[in-house]
């Protein structure tokens, strides 16, 4: 056994059995930052924390959800909104930051695009995010089937029924996946399990391996300058702040961070309280009804450039190009072929297929919310063949980028 | 050595057990995710066909799924008639012709509206179309409307049972098995 003194304090006391000084200075004192980033690096943390409230909102809305098909509607609906004390809060700050946390991690992995920060030595991190996008997607979706409204069960039924895999007519995959010919209790249930167990433990381990990735080769900073960490951290050691390439994570860095998230829950509450219609759609408060299909169905906001590119072509062809804009996104590291790290802005060519694909993408959510018709149909339809372009191009662009 | 070839026998044993155990659970895991011995048996509809107007859409349910069925006016299985591929997609029921389909767009599965000015169905989702027999006359939509398994009996048809009509219609590729 290892040798044990008399505590001379609670904190003495710990740290001889938790080693809480070496756990602090790995984590925190020691742990190096850039000096030169912008609040656009804010966004990471800002996730973690929308994620907390998605948690604890979810653990109380939890206690009065029934995942039965005859009793969802109205355990949301009515027990949870209208007779549990404070249960519409919880049911606003679910539905607002389930939707908001799509528009930080859409900055949030832009803001890696433009400076370049999937490259050479971040590829993990940029794979681990992906990863989280794609758990996040899915936890989303899980969590809309909740209520038993009408865009719970036909948005259940759309998306179930891509796994046909169009002519490949795999019925019995889809059926599988539901656990019944149509979405049913099975499969409410299932979505249910998912929503509230799975998933989340699946969120909480890539959070682990998102911030592990980080670890060795730091966060970039906003002039792609390959910074000597150690050397940095010395200085710093040193006395010497000032001169200094870096300061540490807390609390110094910690008390910017959290300026930026400051900033965010202000305009994350006001949208809980005076805007969360957004995050709630009308016709899901109607009861889900297996015989009759909304007018127009469409995802929430943040799927709509996705669906966008399934819509306008044929069934097989839709679900190709919908499968490569799934998985594209991993591929980045790998297709960019060019080595610098640097800003969008310094790197020639690049920096206009950086604002294609956001315009594009922007686009395509615009015509993914409005009926496939007409001029609508044909803009999405360029919209979508753009995307695809642009990711074949990359490649060809970025090996002939020059050397900055 | 010898200890450690040990050690490796008591690895390599470990290992394949393990790999047995997962194999079998992966397979409990499928089998329980499968859909219950009593949702598959989910029965049968039997629909009394004299009871429908002609050119007015009704829906009927089986297995849970929107069942159209749509009796046909004089002038509409005069006009399936000059088109082999419709007439065959209609069922004949005593001397009447009914469209008999699954309500669900072969698309992604949204439900279609019919039109009966029009004698046609739209589906919202993503525009696909389908003329009066459940024929697709406009994509994404890859085929016509599925037609469930049925089986004639006198006025009656039974959906969930496979008759000879049925069968026939499988065979010359009217519909898939719905
Ligand atoms: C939704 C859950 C996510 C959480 C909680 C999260 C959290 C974080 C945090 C705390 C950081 C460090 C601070 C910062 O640079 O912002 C970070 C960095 C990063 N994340 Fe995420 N992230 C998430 C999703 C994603 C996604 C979807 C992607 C893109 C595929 C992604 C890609 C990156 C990249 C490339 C960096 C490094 C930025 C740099 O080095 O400058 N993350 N993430
Ligand atoms: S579901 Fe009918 S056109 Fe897509």
């Amino acid at each position: 056994m290892a040798h044990f003194t008399k505590a001379t304090s609670l904190h003495d006391w710990l740290n001889q059995r938790l080693g809480i000084d070496t756990v602090r200075r790995v984590m925190a004192t020691e742990y190096w930052i850039p000096k030169n980033i912008n609040f656009l690096w804010a966004m990471g943390m800002i996730l973690a924390i929308t994620f907390g409230l998605l948690l604890v909102s979810g653990i109380f809305l939890l206690m009065y959800y029934q995942p039965n098909v005859a009793t969802a509607f109205d355990s949301v609906n009515y027990t949870i909104m209208q007779e549990v004390g404070y249960g519409w809060l919880w049911r606003h700050i679910h539905g607002v930051a389930a939707s908001v946390v799509f528009l930080i991690i859409y900055i949030h992995m832009f803001t890696g695009i433009y400076y370049g920060s999937y490259k050479k030595g971040r590829e993990m991190i940029w794979i681990s995010g992906m990863l989280l996008f794609v758990a996040f997607s899915a936890e989303a979706f899980s969590g809309y089937m909740l209520p038993w409204g009408q865009m719970s069960y036909w948005a259940g039924m759309v998306i179930t029924n891509l796994f046909s895999g169009g002519s490949l007519h795999a019925n019995g995959l889809v059926e599988w996946i539901r656990g019944d010919y149509v979405p049913a209790q099975a499969f409410l249930s299932r979505f249910f399990m998912l929503h509230v167990l799975l998933i989340p433990l699946a969120i909480l381990g890539l959070i682990g391996l998102h911030f592990g990735a980080l670890r060795i080769p730091h966060v970039n900073n906003q002039d792609g300058e390959e910074i000597d960490f150690e050397a940095e951290a010395a200085k710093y050691k040193a006395g010497d702040k000032a001169n200094s390439k870096v300061i540490a994570f807390a609390n110094d860095f910690m008390s910017k961070d959290m300026m930026v998230v400051g900033i965010y829950l202000i305009f994350f509450f006001y949208l809980v309280f005076y805007h969360y219609d957004f995050a709630m759609d009308p016709v899901n408060f109607d009861p889900a009804n297996g015989l009759k299909t909304p007018a127009h169905i469409y995802p929430e906001w943040y799927f709509l450039w996705s669906y966008e590119i399934l819509r306008p072509f044929s069934t097989d062809v839709g679900l190709i190009a919908f499968a490569f804009a799934q998985v594209i996104f991993f591929a980045l590291p790998f297709l960019d072929r060019s080595p610098n790290t640097v800003p969008a802005s310094r790197r020639g060519l690049f920096k206009f297929w950086f604002w294609a694909m956001l315009i594009d993408m922007i686009i395509l959510t615009a015509m993914g919310k409005v009926p496939p018709q007409g001029l609508f149909s044909t803009i999405g339809f360029y919209a979508a063949l753009t995307f695809i372009g642009l990711w074949i191009l990359l490649p060809f662009i970025t090996k002939f980028e020059k050397k900055v | 050595m010898k200890n450690s070839s040990r050690r490796g026998f008591m690895g390599k044993a470990f290992g394949a057990i393990t790999g047995v155990g997962a194999v079998a659970s992966l397979y409990a895991m499928k089998r329980s995710w499968d859909p219950l011995p009593s949702v598959k048996a989910a029965g049968f509809t039997t629909l009394d066909m004299s009871t429908y107007k002609e050119n007015e859409l009704v829906t009927e349910k089986w297995r849970g799924k929107p069942i159209f069925i749509l009796k046909q006016t004089t002038e509409m299985v005069k006009k399936a008639k000059s088109n082999p591929r419709d007439i065959e997609r209609l069922v004949k029921v005593g001397d009447d012709y009914f469209m008999v389909c699954l309500g669900l767009c072969t698309h992604l599965g949204c439900i279609p509206g019919y039109h009966p000015e029009k004698k046609n169905f739209l589906c919202a989702c993503h525009g696909g179309m389908y003329d009066f027999t459940g024929d697709v006359t406009k994509a994404p939509p890859p085929r016509g409307l599925d037609i469930p398994p049925f089986k004639i009996d006198g006025n009656k048809l039974v959906l969930g049972e496979e008759g000879s009509e049925y069968k026939k219609m499988l065979e010359n590729g009217t519909t898939l098995r719905a």
